[in-house]
């Protein structure tokens, strides 16, 4: 359909979530806002072939999960390195248990694979119901269903139970957790 | 299964085997809706307003979808 005023503010209101979704997929803030900016061109250069009546968050969430996951190919090794700085930076931060909280979750959010994770945001933080999110990720509803059941029990895994040494190591969550006391 | 047990009790408060303690699922639940809406609370940026707004008025190019907004 040709971009109406209403269409162009529809997607303007959809840009906070997008935000959301590309830094809890990403977890890299500016990495995050130009991901962003890709799928909203994508999607303006594109809006022809939106079919007006469907779910125009849907439609603009996977565009931007296409791109995150080209993107994150050509990265990979990048985003390897970059881990483990982070790791090291989290470590000499002074504690704010409200931070430091934060970052732990976010941690361990980033040791889900891939797959589960974005299933779990999506489901989880964004709302999507089973049946969108098995859409946006190109997969069927009961592999979403899987994805987000295990994602889940990764991360209680990983954040509330000890010794959970079968998920890998997890020191950085450990030594950030040993260092909040005194 | 013993197996199963010992690794529950570590849990703070232990559910069944095989099913996610529900007071452990709803804070995973509210932290990552804690870490995503502490994002969308940031509402739009003007780089996006500023690059949809451009977008709207047909460019000299002909192509907007070209002009990508950045400085």
């Amino acid at each position: 359909m040709p971009l109406t005023d209403s269409l162009r503010d529809d997607i303007l209101a959809s840009v906070p979530s997008l935000r959301a979704f590309a830094i809890s997929l990403s977890g890299n803030g500016d990495r995050a806002d130009d991901l962003v900016q890709e799928t909203l061109l994508r999607a303006l250069a594109n809006i022809d072939s939106f079919q007006p009546g469907s779910n125009l968050p849907a439609w603009l969430f996977t565009i931007l999960r296409n791109l995150f996951r080209s993107d994150y190919r050509k990265r990979r090794r990048e985003v390897e390195d970059a881990d483990g700085n982070y790791a090291k930076t989290l470590k000499t931060q002074p504690a704010q248990s409200a931070h430091l909280e934060f970052e732990e979750f976010r941690v361990a959010l980033d040791k889900l694979p891939q797959d589960q994770r974005e299933a779990l945001i999506l489901v989880g933080a964004s709302g999507f119901s089973y049946e969108d999110a098995a859409a946006i990720c190109g997969c069927a509803v009961g592999t979403i269903k899987s994805r987000v059941n295990r994602a889940r029990s990764k991360l209680s895994a990983l954040l509330y139970v000890d010794g959970a040494d079968d998920f890998g190591p997890d020191d950085t969550v450990r030594a950030v957790i040993g260092g909040s006391g005194g | 299964m013993k197996d199963v047990k010992s690794q529950a009790s570590k849990v703070a408060a232990p559910g069944k085997p095989g099913r996610l303690n529900t007071e452990i699922q709803s804070r995973i639940g509210h932290q990552l809706r804690a870490m995503y809406d502490d994002v969308v609370r940031q509402g739009v940026p003007d780089r996006f307003a500023e690059l949809i707004k451009k977008l709207d008025a047909p460019g000299p190019s002909g192509d907007p979808a070209k002009n990508d907004g950045r400085d």
